[in-house]
């Protein structure tokens, strides 16, 4: 393991400990997205540039998106 | 159940499955040994069989084509369930307009619009030659409408992605792919067997009927994640109108 691939599965494993810390709605829609952009990075040193893009449209645009969305509606607009 | 007892069976279950996890992980392969039989084959054959450089486009859009059928009609059906019951319960077309944002919002929003529109064709058009392809291509380039919105130009928003265009596209998109399906029947082939001249590789004119599937799912996406979004926002908006 290159010292890279090791610090990427550290700064994902931290991104995951924060998004479970997090309890405020917006600040979670917008660091799952970062952590999805983390996984990103994690994919791409591991050479998987194809599920580094799936993970980056899905995890760092759709979600957020929808979640976005969800937000403004459970709070009344 | 009191605080304590909840810790004690958090404490052993947490033993156990990390206990069970480490045992699994002692099992795998040696970093950076790649044991699958399945990718070795379709590294060494897909690229002279199909003459493409992408071999996961080759597996998603070919060897498993079926299979994305089916994925593809899942996202179809439901982003459709989503449309039916937000349009049912909120009838008519709402009028809104544009609202002031920040300038640096509307600036950013307006500029990577259409760099994001871009990016989202290039990803799509070369999915068999480079990572990529009509799924992730099609999401990029929803997401250069949805910014559009962010940007704070709904108007500009609805009249690029009126109603009936994009359930047109999403309808020729799901269909398209049937389709193709079918034309590789009346060529005398099995259902979705590549077709059509395979070109030179590395070039976008390789790859047989992929490019044909490839296409198709892109406009499926694209405008599946338009629908959904437009849906959501209108109803944000009814939620909006009728809380005041």
């Amino acid at each position: 393991m290159i010292p890279l691939q090791a610090a990427a599965i550290l700064l994902v494993a931290l991104g995951a400990t924060a998004v479970v810390l997090t309890r405020d709605l917006v600040r979670l829609a917008l660091l799952s997205s970062v952590y999805a952009l983390l996984l990103v990075v994690l994919f791409l040193v591991f050479q998987a540039p194809d599920v580094a893009i799936s993970e980056l449209v899905v995890g760092a645009i759709g979600f957020p998106l929808v979640i976005g969305v969800a937000i403004v509606l459970q709070r009344g607009g | 159940m009191t605080r304590r007892t909840r810790l004690r069976l958090f404490a052993g279950s947490a033993t156990g499955l990390g206990a069970l996890l480490l045992w699994a992980m002692a099992g795998l392969p040696d970093f950076g040994h790649y044991s699958g039989a399945y990718g070795r084959i379709l590294n060494a054959a897909a690229p002279p069989e199909r003459h493409v450089s992408s071999v996961v486009a080759a597996v998603v859009f070919d060897y498993r084509g079926f299979d994305t059928l089916g994925e593809e009609f899942i996202l179809f059906t439901s982003v459709m369930g989503v449309a039916l019951l937000l349009r049912e319960v909120r009838g008519d077309q709402v009028h809104r307009r544009d609202r002031v944002q920040s300038d640096a919002v509307r600036l950013v929003g307006v500029a990577f619009a259409p760099l994001l529109l871009v990016i989202g064709l290039y990803v799509v058009a070369h999915g068999y030659i480079t990572p990529g392809g009509g799924f992730q291509g099609g999401v990029v380039l929803a997401a250069a409408f949805a910014l559009l919105y962010v940007a704070g130009e709904y108007r500009a928003y609805r009249r690029l992605t009126p109603a009936f265009a994009v359930d047109f596209a999403e309808g020729t998109g799901a269909g398209g792919y049937a389709v193709v399906g079918i034309v590789s029947m009346l060529l005398g082939s099995a259902y979705l067997h590549n077709f059509g001249p395979l070109g030179t590789s590395g070039t976008l004119a390789s790859g047989g009927s992929i490019a044909f599937l490839n296409i198709a799912t892109a406009l499926e996406v694209g405008a599946a994640f338009v629908l959904l979004f437009t849906e959501f926002l209108e109803e944000v908006e009814v939620s909006r109108r009728s809380g005041g």
